[in-house]
């Protein structure tokens, strides 16, 4: 056959979303522009709502065009959206290599939180987890952080920002400080800090610069204060062990702004004993935090066992008897598998 | 965490863009054991599973060099009299001296085990996985302590004496899964979640899987 047509090269341009002030100055001086086109582009990506770079009116059409030759906008609309009875929304976005991220809208009276994914997969492999058994298939950027809120329909109501998608945030440090920069940032989103929650399983070197570089909250996934029972839980605590992760916490300040939670998921019988709650006790003695218990709902082929109801909420009453802050998570969106990474796992054998 | 300055012996490339650094061992410590270790000051510590026997004179540390990172390449250049900063050696991934044991690893996920073989500790079996045949490190020590009981499970090109194929899946042709066995899974996590799912599925309780992942 003799070919005439065309072959499509793939679409090489970088995304201009996601990159921060200081990226953006140093694009324009790379490219010739002047100095304040950056202070323009952080606008048109930021505070307005255009669908490409040509709808930046107050840039000239020469910066336009030399900005299309170099990049896209680079916003990505979902693929997939899922509603639940209960209002909760699970949105599916495509990620590299025929992958899937999840993100999930909660709104719950007032607040409209984003919980959005850290990375595609997740390496840490905890027994309890739909996301780890996809593996890992790579960090997401900083913009396909921010383009799971900045590209779903509740965008304009959104007030709390969750990291507790699939992925281990901290596992990917660089891009969750960069987003969280575009997310509080005057020229950025402007969101406040203290409605950001950065949830981790507790890796020390990330975790402590996150507490030093940021205000955010911060969340840990505790499940049980005895470090051997936890180590067959999550195989993290054998190179970041559940102490070393609190005498950690116990050097910056939680007395103020900043929240710490600890994240606790019950699985009943198993880690719900008045020995877990005294334990737990001891273990954030002196510790200005809030323990969310979290109901555990069975993913295929788990030998874990589902939360007891009853038991719950007696080990949320003797957490607070103990004087430990201690509340239950509202189970949201299991009509819909909103639970990490059940959604785009289930996507992900779909298209196998 | 207290780091302590450690005087390296020695770096050598056991394999292409694998290296075994050996070091001076200022503290004592059981085999399956991490130590957290750093450059210098201005590095994060990495943690590496040790990689020697407890009676060994020295702390030896097997890591893949990483390109791209700013941590591996240099390692890799250290010399004999460099100084490195090391934690004092931490872990529960801890053999079990009442159970029989399965040690399953991929890659440079062999480390704890040749610690545990070097000590004196035996399992039932040993299967270590790798894609090419030069990636089976310290398989001569390996099988001649084990003999049969170290199985090389060879994912790429096919070895005479070589199970053909992943760990996960030399486990799915075996008949019989012991139940009451320890299983200690090293390696990346999508191997160590598979093979952990699939002993689980073969009724293992997961008390019996011991897991540490490299990430």
């Amino acid at each position: 056959m003799n070919s005439t047509s065309q072959t499509s090269r793939p679409d090489e341009r970088l995304p201009l979303f996601g990159k921060t002030r200081s990226e953006l100055s140093d694009l324009v001086g790379s490219l010739g522009l002047p100095g304040y086109t950056a202070k323009q582009l952080c606008d048109w990506l930021y505070k307005k709502e255009i669908p490409s770079i040509d709808e930046m009116s107050n840039l000239s059409k020469k910066t336009r065009q030399i900005l299309s030759e170099n990049f896209v906008l680079g916003l990505q609309a979902p693929i997939n959206v899922q509603s639940s009875a209960d209002g909760t929304r699970k949105y599916l976005f495509p990620a590299r290599q025929g992958k899937f991220i999840e993100t999930a809208m909660i709104p719950d009276k007032d607040r409209v939180t984003v919980c959005v994914s850290a990375q595609v997969g997740c390496k840490m492999g905890c027994l309890f987890c739909m996301t780890g058994k996809q593996g890992f298939n790579g960090q997401l950027s900083a913009g396909e952080i921010v383009n799971q809120i900045r590209s779903i329909e509740e965008f304009p109501a959104v007030t709390n920002i969750v990291y507790m998608g699939m992925g281990e945030p901290f596992d990917n440090l660089e891009a969750v400080l960069k987003s969280i920069e575009i997310l509080t940032a005057d020229w950025g989103f402007a969101m406040s800090s203290r409605r950001i929650t950065v949830s981790t399983i507790g890796i020390i070197p990330a975790m402590e610069r996150f507490l030093t570089e940021t205000s955010c909250n911060l969340a840990i996934s505790v499940h049980t204060p005895f470090e051997a029972e936890r180590a067959k839980l999550m195989p993290v605590q054998q190179a970041y062990p559940l102490k070393q992760v609190i005498d950690a916490l116990r050097r910056f300040d939680f007395e103020h702004q900043r929240k710490l939670s600890f994240e606790y998921i019950v699985f009943g019988g198993l880690n719900d004993t008045p020995l877990h709650a005294k334990e737990m006790a001891r273990l954030l003695n002196g510790i200005r935090s809030h323990i969310n218990l979290i109901r555990f709902h069975p993913i295929p082929g788990s030998p874990l066992p589902p939360t007891n109801e009853k038991q719950l909420q007696e080990f949320k009453d003797q957490l607070n008897q103990k004087g430990i802050l201690t509340t239950i998570r509202a189970s949201r969106g299991q009509d819909i598998y909103a639970a990490c990474g059940l959604l785009s796992t289930k996507a992900l054998m779909e298209s196998r | 965490m207290a780091l302590f300055p450690c005087t390296v012996w020695k770096t050598e490339e056991i394999a292409k863009g694998k290296f075994v650094l050996q070091m001076e061992k200022p503290f004592s410590f059981t085999a399956g054991q991490v130590l957290a270790l750093a450059l210098d000051d201005s590095h994060e510590p990495r943690i590496y599973s040790i990689c020697s026997g407890e009676s060994d004179p020295f702390l030896q540390i097997l890591f893949d060099v990483n390109k791209a990172g700013t941590v591996t390449p240099r390692l890799s250049k250290m010399r004999k009299g460099d100084l490195l900063y090391v934690s004092k050696p931490y872990g529960r991934f801890l053999p079990d001296r009442h159970s029989p044991m399965w040690w399953i690893a991929t890659g440079t996920g062999i480390a704890p085990f040749y610690a545990m073989l070097r000590t004196g500790y035996q399992p039932v079996k040993l299967l270590h996985g790798a894609r090419e045949s030069t990636h089976f490190h310290f398989e001569q020590e390996f099988l001649s302590r084990l003999g049969e009981h170290y199985v090389r499970c060879n994912s790429g090109m096919e070895e005479a004496g070589d199970f053909q194929g992943r760990v996960n899946h030399f486990l799915e042709r075996l008949h019989d899964v012991p139940l009451d066995n320890k299983y200690y899974l090293c390696g990346r996590s999508l191997m160590v979640v598979e093979v952990r799912d699939l002993l689980i599925a073969r009724g293992v309780p997961y008390e019996n899987i011991v897991t540490e992942i490299y990430f």
